[in-house]
């Protein structure tokens, strides 16, 4: 391997407690930060939109589910309807108020998707497993319900849809037809760190610990003195909040606009998708969950015909979608046979078996 | 012995006191009419043939189970119904008969979350992770570092405790329950499964518990080797009624006590 952990000792806990206790782990990331800001000199305004920026955000959003699912053990289903949430509310406030930034829109609208979550959490305390996935479900179809039955969520506007009106931020367009791809790119990916870096020092310390416990051993964690329903509903509540930022970027620096049908069970599923083939439990394991099920597939509709088509099969499009579809669902099957603990694991055993290489151990 | 069993009176000494408890779960009667003390600062067992209701008492005691009939007066303070986590904040810390500890975690975030009840710093800093939250983080590591010298598990600090071997998980969770503190441990069958040189270990970590630190212990156990070496008093139950209580001597040699393990006055019945 590139690196060992040899000869970096640790002198105090602090120290020790660091998230990145490896000197070479802490300049890999920042490597990887600078990379993914200098990818908005790229211009490449393909990659940006299509790409990355939804990438982003459906790891925002997997973090999110990750939190209740993966930390806490709450299995739920209402994932789209909470991004739904937070589109909606951030649409509602900045058209109320107009003045107010929309990056802090955005950040507050969060706020109402996590009093939503905290609501439909609440039989979390009595129900568990799929069960509880099926009281969620409940939140998905009423949200969802709400977003078509109630014209004040999109200002009484006749096509029901909300549109993202132009927004900037130190007079650079962020929000609306006018903004770049590029200051969307920055605007998303800085708000993704900065949540990811929460979402990371709130698993590690107290809070996720005591998530951990619920999910692990709901007994023991109350022997040993944790409040079982407190503790939920703050799962409900943070991981609402990350759906709900997570939707109302989807809304405001991707689409630029939505129906309620953007927020369906489908899109539910394709973030619990991204949380088990990711990794439950696992932050980066979100990222890689959202790469697997997001970029792949672009990256198969481009891979795919470049390999067929220098043997003159001029394969038609919808042939290739459907092979896109099938390589994929191969892809998932084989990730989940090879390991079921999604590719955070894998990319777990991959570092040790490379840090004591050559060596089996 | 036998004179024990009146109903206890409250002394000073006393840290617990169970009185005419009675727990029934529909028609069957887990515990009928038990009462015993438990000294401050004693190790005090409960023996019992299989099915004599010795963990329904410790569910009783520290508030997961709601007797039926009686009171429970723990450090002066007599309640009927109590909450496990307000047991776990009155200083009552628990292990279980089957390890119950939190699998996918290290073994150092299972003794940290038994830190739970004393860690305070607000949501805010615990989202920057800096400022109190990092300095009570470390405040606790620091006791955690302790318990882990305590019970030598130093080398499977990092190691998540559901890859651990059967011994050593019985080990992190007297530490997970060490962490808390606690004036009253009750520990279920903390030998079990073990193999003579892991029992030895565990009695001494037990012994050193309540010499070290002063903690009460309460204990069920089925080796009697190991319980009439380690107590200092045992109670004795069968079909959820007290048939013993003193030292174990005294038990030792009861004649029910005698007759509840080899089975003689029950020949009819099924053990």
């Amino acid at each position: 391997m590139f690196y060992r952990e040899a000869g970096q000792f640790k002198t105090s806990y602090t120290a020790d407690m660091a998230i990145f206790p490896l000197r070479e782990d802490r300049i890999g990331l920042a490597v990887i930060i600078v990379c993914a800001y200098a990818l908005a000199l790229t211009g490449n305004s393909f990659l940006l939109q299509a790409v990355m920026i939804p990438f982003l955000i459906f790891s925002l959003a997997a973090i999110g589910l990750n939190l209740l699912t993966g930390y806490t053990g709450l299995l739920s289903l209402g994932t789209g309807a909470f991004m739904g949430v937070g589109a909606y509310a951030c649409y509602k406030l900045t058209t109320l108020f107009p003045g107010l930034n929309i990056v802090l829109c955005i950040l507050a609208s969060g706020f109402f998707a996590a009093a939503i979550g905290v609501v439909f959490g609440l039989p979390s305390l009595r129900i568990k497993g799929f069960y509880l996935a099926v009281a969620t479900l409940a939140a998905q179809f009423f949200l969802q319900w709400c977003f078509i039955r109630v014209p004040w969520l999109v200002n009484y506007n006749v096509s029901g849809a909300i549109e993202a009106p132009l927004r900037t931020l130190f007079g650079i367009p962020i929000v609306g037809a006018t903004a770049t791809p590029e200051t969307r790119y920055l605007v998303v990916l800085t708000m993704v760190i900065g949540l990811t870096w929460v979402a990371s020092n709130l698993v590690h310390g107290r809070v996720g610990r005591a998530w951990m416990a619920v999910r692990d051993m709901d007994i023991a964690a109350e022997l040993i003195g944790i409040r079982l329903l407190r503790t939920k509903l703050l799962a409900f509540a943070v991981s609402s909040y990350f759906c709900g930022v997570a939707g109302a970027l989807l809304v405001f620096l991707w689409y630029g606009g939505a129906e309620y049908d953007v927020f369906n069970i489908n899109q539910s599923f394709f973030i619990l998708f991204m949380v088990i083939i990711g990794g439950l439990g696992s932050l980066i394991g979100s990222f890689m969950g959202a790469a697997l099920i997001f970029i792949m597939p672009i990256v198969l509709g481009m891979v795919v015909p470049a390999v067929l088509n220098p043997f003159g099969l001029g394969v038609s499009a919808a042939t290739i979608e459907h092979l896109r579809f099938m390589i994929v669902g191969a892809l998932i099957i084989f990730f989940l046979i090879v390991e079921p603990h999604g590719l955070a694991r894998l990319w777990q055993i991959g570092k040790q078996k490379l840090r004591v290489w050559p060596f089996p151990y | 012995m036998n004179g024990r069993e009146m109903p206890v009176t409250v002394d000073v000494a006393s840290l617990l006191a169970v009185e005419n408890v009675s727990l029934s779960f529909g028609g069957v009667k887990a515990l009928s009419d038990v009462s015993f003390d438990i000294r401050r600062g004693e190790i005090r067992a409960i023996i019992g043939p299989n099915g004599a209701g010795k963990t329904s008492m410790l569910n009783c005691i520290n508030g997961f189970y709601h007797p039926t009939q009686g009171s429970i007066t723990f450090n002066g303070e007599r309640r009927r119904r109590m909450r496990p986590s307000a047991a776990a904040a009155g200083g009552i810390a628990r292990t279980f008969q089957n390890v119950a500890l939190f699998k996918g975690m290290s073994t150092l975030d299972n003794i940290m979350t038994g830190r739970s009840l004393k860690m305070h710093s607000g949501f805010f800093w615990q989202l920057l992770r800096h400022g109190p939250a990092l300095k009570e983080e470390t405040a606790h590591r620091r006791v955690v570092e302790d318990i882990i010298d305590f019970l030598e598990i130093q080398h499977i600090r990092r190691i998540p405790v559901g890859k651990l071997p059967y011994g050593l998980q019985k080990r992190v969770e007297l530490g997970r329950a060490l962490a808390m503190e606690p004036q009253l441990l009750l520990l279920d069958e903390p030998m079990a499964g073990m193999n003579l040189e892991e029992k030895e270990d565990m009695s001494r970590f037990i012994l050193d518990v309540n010499q070290h630190f002063g903690t009460t212990i309460a204990l069920i156990e089925h080796d009697m080797g190991v319980v009439m070496d380690l107590s200092d008093r045992v109670v004795v139950l069968e079909y959820g009624r007290k048939i013993a209580d003193g030292t174990p001597q005294e038990v030792k040699r009861d004649e029910r006590v005698v007759a509840a393990y080899l089975g003689l006055a029950h020949e009819g019945d099924q053990a």
